[in-house]
């Protein structure tokens, strides 16, 4: 079988079209940084989790260090379960606090976890204990309002 | 024609042709399945068809693309200029291209260059009874003919997608950064950091692939079945582009809401 000027061609269009894929992949997608490959699973347990989402990311000092897996309702304590895969590099203390921030005012939600000073780490599979929940607007209103209220009957 | 049921009766008879045709393309289907084997064992027929679908449709890909990409960031930029955040313009060209408009302008555009002239060819053969005396020395012209430039076909349509996005994204930068000059790290880190490659470049190959295998699949097939004269493969070439058109578009629908349910 002879190699013709056809081969040329048709090798450098699946080399440009590989290529393309490629850039989408890397430069374009999150495959090359944010993916992470080694991870490990940890659990939270929030009272309420507002609006955050599956492959919300979990941030720590506002750097990426994880996903999140998966979000599910635990019939028995009324409670939000959150499985979050967290980069196999970094391991957090026992009296890591997780809460649900919010990026910027109408920004996406994440789980930002703030470090302890506990010497034991936390395995893979275990429950993180301290949480903090997402924070509801009309909550917060609401209990500014109420205050509000109180304060003003309290001065007569 | 005043008759009223002679109405009905051809739409009746237009009813029952297309489900005809319908089971036709099922059977011709299974048959290049069985006949590509030879296709590929005898690979420079496969690349000879690469190149006249792939390669030659390089050019309007590849321009079409770098519009596509240059709009996009222009009425993109427009748009998000109103709420501040101009920074997420990677996100929107690369989201928008990556996910929809990269495999199915694409696949217009191939249906309309290369399925085209595949229908064409196969027509044109089939008018000048090549297939028949292809048939009449033991060829197999599903295996010799049609079988190559439906492999042809499925291999050329997602790299040409994935090049379109590519060169879509390529687009949007150059209006949005180098023109009007939103920032560069904003503007790619942004991106990366929303684009999925699992969710949204994975799923946007896999559409590409799925318009690959229908839009060669209708090509040779309205080619195979066309009417041999010369009126009859003018009409089939029409419907290739046209079914094409249609079939590409409800594929997108249904495939995107089987992958995008926004969870």
């Amino acid at each position: 079988m002879n190699r013709t000027v056809l081969d040329l061609w048709v090798g450098l269009f699946v080399a440009m079209g590989l290529a393309a894929i490629l850039f989408l992949a890397l430069k374009v997608g999150n495959l090359s940084s944010a993916h992470l490959s080694d991870t490990y699973v940890l659990q939270a347990k929030f009272d309420n989790i507002g609006g955050l989402k599956v492959r919300g990311p979990v941030k720590s000092a506002g750097v990426l260090v994880g996903r999140i897996a998966d979000i599910r309702f635990d019939p028995a304590s009324y409670e939000a379960v959150v499985t979050l895969n967290v980069d196999g590099r970094y391991r957090f203390p026992k009296d890591t606090f997780a809460s649900i921030y919010t990026a910027g005012l109408l920004g996406e939600q994440y789980i930002g976890l703030d470090v302890g000073g506990d010497e034991k780490m936390l395995q893979a599979g275990e429950t993180i204990a301290k949480t903090q929940s997402a924070v509801v607007l009309e909550k917060l209103i609401s209990q500014f309002l109420f205050n509000k209220a109180s304060e003003g009957q309290g001065s007569k | 024609m005043a008759d009223p049921l002679a109405l009905i009766r051809r739409l009746g008879a237009a009813t029952v042709d297309r489900i005809w045709r319908l089971g036709f393309a099922s059977r011709f289907l299974l048959a290049i399945f069985v006949h590509s084997g030879a296709a590929f064992r005898r690979l420079p027929l496969t690349l000879r068809e690469i190149y006249f679908s792939g390669v030659l449709s390089l050019l309007i890909i590849l321009v079409s693309g770098l519009f596509v990409g240059l709009v996009l960031g222009l009425q993109g930029y427009e748009t998000l200029q109103r709420y501040g955040s101009t920074e997420a313009l990677g996100i929107l060209v690369a989201l928008s291209l990556v996910r929809e408009l990269g495999p199915v302008v694409a696949g217009l555009l191939f249906a309309s260059r290369a399925g085209s002239s595949i229908t064409a060819e196969i027509g044109l053969m089939k008018t000048t009874e090549q297939l028949k005396a292809m048939d009449m020395m033991a060829v197999n012209p599903i295996a010799r003919v049609v079988a190559p430039r439906f492999w042809g076909g499925v291999i050329s349509m997602p790299l040409l997608a994935a090049m379109f996005s590519a060169m879509g994204v390529f687009g949007g930068w150059l209006i949005g950064v180098v023109l009007i000059g939103v920032d560069d790290g904003a503007f790619w880190s942004q991106m990366q950091s929303s684009v999925d490659f699992r969710y949204d470049v994975l799923n946007g190959i896999i559409k590409s692939v799925v318009f690959g295998f229908a839009v060669s699949l209708i090509a040779v097939f309205e080619g195979y079945d066309s009417v041999p004269t010369a009126e009859g493969v003018s009409r089939a070439i029409t419907r290739t582009v046209v079914t094409s058109a249609m079939t590409i578009l409800a594929l997108d629908f249904v495939l995107t809401s089987f992958m995008f349910r926004g969870n």
